[in-house]
């Protein structure tokens, strides 16, 4: 990846040559990686990709194999207290402290010796953005799962950091608190303090909140942009596959054109995608269900260059969706559409379709 | 069956008329075992805590040691705090055998391996990144570490009770390093043997009743501690 | 013991070693047959309370007053125990009681009445135990006592004490064997009871000690006045 030159972004944080290996194994192993002002950074990756021990080594609050972490030019320290008021994380579990919820509000606070009366303004502050104020003196052992996180972030958005980490701050929540809870955090994190980063496992959390995307597997960045570049121009396989591209078709190149190239598919249909690879190389075409347009052979096509002939094989009703599998001559194409599109287009096993896909909704990787 | 309830109502007259050389006994042993739990948990919880926190080599024979802290018998800590402060042991000088100095040393000896075993497992029932979302906080190692103790508090009142329980109810060490001096060196478990051999069923009794009453408070104590642990509305974290 | 089961193999023995005044309190309450003690005023109570059948006199043995080695602690060295222990009162010097009724305790107790002193201050530490344990007590801390030769010799290795006063008449320790007039082995009790005044019994007795103490522990005297 292209280093880009310090001078023209404004770097808050900055991590240089990170490396952890915790048991003989590499945890960690970023070149650079920079938290700016005014975002929203992910940091978004599959459990065990090193994430979470990414944040920590970012927040200085685990010391890092090799490597450093810059605040604002100068190294940051566990016990720098300038630091520690800069950055606040929220780990993972809310670990609440026993005593009532404003208790912990104040935790911080008190440990700055900030004054009584800054005290009870910033807490009644983040009680209302967080509307917990009924729960104000409830002890936090009668707190659900869901108050229990808001509580955590509550105590840190109190000490108004300039950094804000949050670990996995929806996961251990019921579907249905997720939602509520997603929903609250895409208004609050925008000023929750001038830089967020935050850590999922979630690609939809990810593109749903943040800025900016970096992508982690086993340690290492493999991608790094805005949502929308992640979406739709994948950079690996795993990226792709990670963020919904999940279904892949083999084959090799025949022809490479401007912005594209041909694939001949091992089941004998020629694609035509979006990448870079040699003629003649070996490849992987990865592609969402919900990008694969449907109709039926009687309707007019689309500007989509790639256009097959098939059977509805099977039907997977999922609520409101329906996973649906294509047959097209020994071509097997996994498709979602909605409920209502089903029914409309009146699809059932045997019905013969049309499938349709852009050339940008395929992703080409080399094998 | 007379006997019993004779024995057992000349103890209470005995207790309602606050028989001075009753009390007196009472007094010592709780300040005996009073002090010698207190300067257990001076030394045993800063242990505990280290050992459940630290890592090195030697840990889990140093934890084991420590554990067996539960079990060490009575006499034979009163026979090694006796050798060691008669005249010819190292400590002889002191002058402290038969003395109540003696007795706080040997029921010492007995409580803190017992709060340092009970502060370990204690300690290590909180979990470790609890002090890093401290630190995470803004707070320093100290605090952190502190905050963790107060995590753990309840099952560490618990320990102390326990521990009080046990040192005021053992008779073996106290006895021999004490030697049951009356006005001196006397306490409620000693003198219950004494005046038993004396046949002063009623003394004896009474002192039997008020150990009683002070091992039924320390272990009420310790049942309310147990359940008032915290039970959650809904489980926090799976 | 064992020369006795020879002797009488029916029956069988079971020995509970306590001071004198719990062995006649055990008694009274019916938990032994038959003891041995040595502690008149208590026995001569015991008897009169009715709960003795036959008593005899076995053995006697003597105290002594024993203590610290060394001038200072030899000043109140007498031939009688009365001067010696108004000396010891007087000097203010530590003596340790057994505390415990005992036979041994009664016998101090009268010594200190006839002595026409009140034992009673800082210096007069009662103690709650048995005679070893009093013994190494005065050892340590340097102080006196009243025990019996038996005990005293035993531990003479171990002890750093000292003979300050014997021989006085006063302190003969006399032992007696009283049967139990209610034991639930009354002939038991009886057959031990002659035994032990019986001539072979007595042999033994005046034998004790010999060996290992090079004199012997007790004289028997139950052939005696």
């Amino acid at each position: 990846m292209d280093v880009p030159p310090e001078s023209r972004i404004e770097a808050l944080l900055r991590g240089e040559g990170l490396l952890r290996t915790y048991e003989g194994r590499r945890v960690v192993d970023v070149d650079w990686i920079e938290v700016r002002t005014g975002e929203v950074l992910a940091l978004l990756g599959p459990n065990g990709a090193g994430k979470s021990t990414l944040m920590r080594l970012l927040a200085a609050l685990e010391p890092a194999d090799a490597g450093r972490v810059l605040y604002r030019g100068r190294e940051a320290r566990r016990s720098d207290p300038e630091f520690r008021r800069a950055a606040v994380a929220v780990l993972q579990k809310s670990y609440l402290w026993r005593g009532t919820v404003v208790q912990n509000l104040e935790f911080g606070l008190k440990v700055r010796r900030v004054s009584a009366q800054v005290r009870r303004e910033r807490v009644r502050g983040v009680l209302e953005a967080l509307q917990i104020t009924h729960l104000t003196e409830a002890p936090v052992d009668t707190l659900s799962g869901g108050e229990a996180q808001r509580v955590a972030l509550a105590r840190a958005m109190a000490l108004e950091p300039e950094i804000l980490f949050l670990d996995e701050p929806t996961a251990d929540l019921d579907v249905t608190v997720r939602r509520g809870w997603l929903a609250d955090l895409e208004r609050i994190v925008r000023h929750a303090a001038p830089a967020i980063v935050l850590i999922t496992h979630d690609p939809g959390e990810a593109f749903a909140l943040a800025d900016r995307v970096v992508v982690i597997e086993e340690g290492r960045i493999v991608q790094e942009g805005a949502p929308p570049d992640i979406f739709e121009a994948p950079a690996t396989e795993f990226v792709a596959s990670f963020t919904g591209a999940e279904f892949m078709l083999d084959g090799e190149v025949t022809e490479t054109r401007e912005a594209t190239l041909i694939v001949r598919l091992d089941s004998g249909q020629a694609l035509e995608a979006a990448g870079r690879a040699e003629v003649g190389g070996r490849v992987r075409v990865a592609y969402r269900p919900e990008d694969v347009i449907i109709g039926l052979p009687s309707s007019s096509t689309t500007s989509a260059r790639n256009r097959f002939t098939g059977r509805v094989a099977r039907l997977h009703p999922q609520g409101g969706l329906v996973r649906t599998r294509l047959e097209i001559d020994g071509l097997s194409l996994e498709v979602l559409i909605t409920r209502h599109a089903l029914e409309e287009l009146g699809l059932a096993v045997g019905v013969p379709v049309v499938a349709q896909m852009k050339a940008t909704a395929l992703h080409v990787f080399p094998v | 069956m007379d006997v019993f309830v004779d024995a057992i109502r000349q103890a209470i007259q005995l207790l309602l008329s606050g028989d001075p050389y009753l009390w007196q006994i009472v007094s010592r042993s709780l300040q005996v075992s009073g002090l010698a739990v207190l300067l257990g948990l001076l030394a045993g919880i800063p242990l505990g805590t280290w050992l459940g926190l630290a890592r090195f080599p030697g840990r889990g024979i140093a934890v084991a040691l420590v554990n067996t802290g539960l079990a060490l018998p009575p006499v034979v800590v009163g026979l090694f705090v006796y050798v060691t402060l008669s005249r010819q042991g190292p400590l002889g000088s002191l002058g402290w055998l038969y003395t109540p100095s003696a007795m706080v040393s040997a029921q010492f000896v007995l409580a803190a391996p017992y709060v340092a075993a009970i502060t370990l497992a204690a300690v290590q029932s909180v979990p470790p990144d609890l002090r890093l979302q401290a630190r995470a906080l803004g707070a320093s190692r100290w605090q952190a570490l502190l905050l963790h103790l107060r995590e753990a508090r309840l099952s560490l009142m618990a320990a102390v009770a326990a521990g009080f329980g046990a040192v005021i109810s053992e008779v073996g060490a106290v006895i021999m390093v004490g030697g049951n001096v009356h006005g001196e060196t006397r306490v409620i478990t000693t003198a219950i043997v004494l005046e038993t051999r004396r046949g002063q069923f009623a003394t004896a009794m009474a002192l039997g009743l008020i150990l009683l009453a002070i091992a039924f408070t320390a272990n009420a104590f310790i049942t309310r501690v147990q359940q008032a642990q915290p039970r959650r509305r809904r489980p926090l974290a799976s | 013991m064992p020369a006795f089961r020879e002797a009488h193999p029916e029956y069988r023995v079971r020995v509970i070693a306590v001071g004198s005044g719990e062995a006649l309190r055990l008694a009274a309450r019916g938990d032994a047959d038959v003891v041995l003690s040595h502690s008149p005023r208590a026995e001569e109570e015991f008897m009169a309370a009715g709960y003795g059948g036959a008593r005899r006199q076995v053995m006697f043995n003597d105290f002594l007053i024993v203590g610290p080695s060394g001038d200072e602690a030899s000043r109140c060295r007498r031939l009688d125990v009365a001067s010696a222990l108004t000396c010891l009162a007087e000097s203010g010097a530590l003596f340790i009681s057994r505390g415990d009724d005992s036979g041994t305790h009664a016998k101090e107790r009268l010594l200190w009445t006839a002595a026409g002193v009140e034992p009673e201050g800082d210096w007069y530490l009662e103690a709650g135990q048995g005679m070893g344990a009093v013994l190494m007590m005065a050892s340590e801390k340097g102080a006196y006592t009243l025990s019996d030769r038996g005990t005293y010799l035993s531990m003479r290795e171990r002890l750093r004490l000292e003979v300050l006063v014997e021989g006085d008449p006063v302190l003969r320790n006399q032992y007696a064997v009283i049967t139990v007039r209610d034991a639930s082995n009354l002939e038991g009790a009886r057959a031990f009871a002659e035994w032990i005044a019986a001539p072979n019994a007595q042999a033994l007795i005046g034998e004790f000690g010999v060996e290992r103490f090079g004199r012997p522990l007790f004289s028997p005297n139950a052939a005696a006045r």
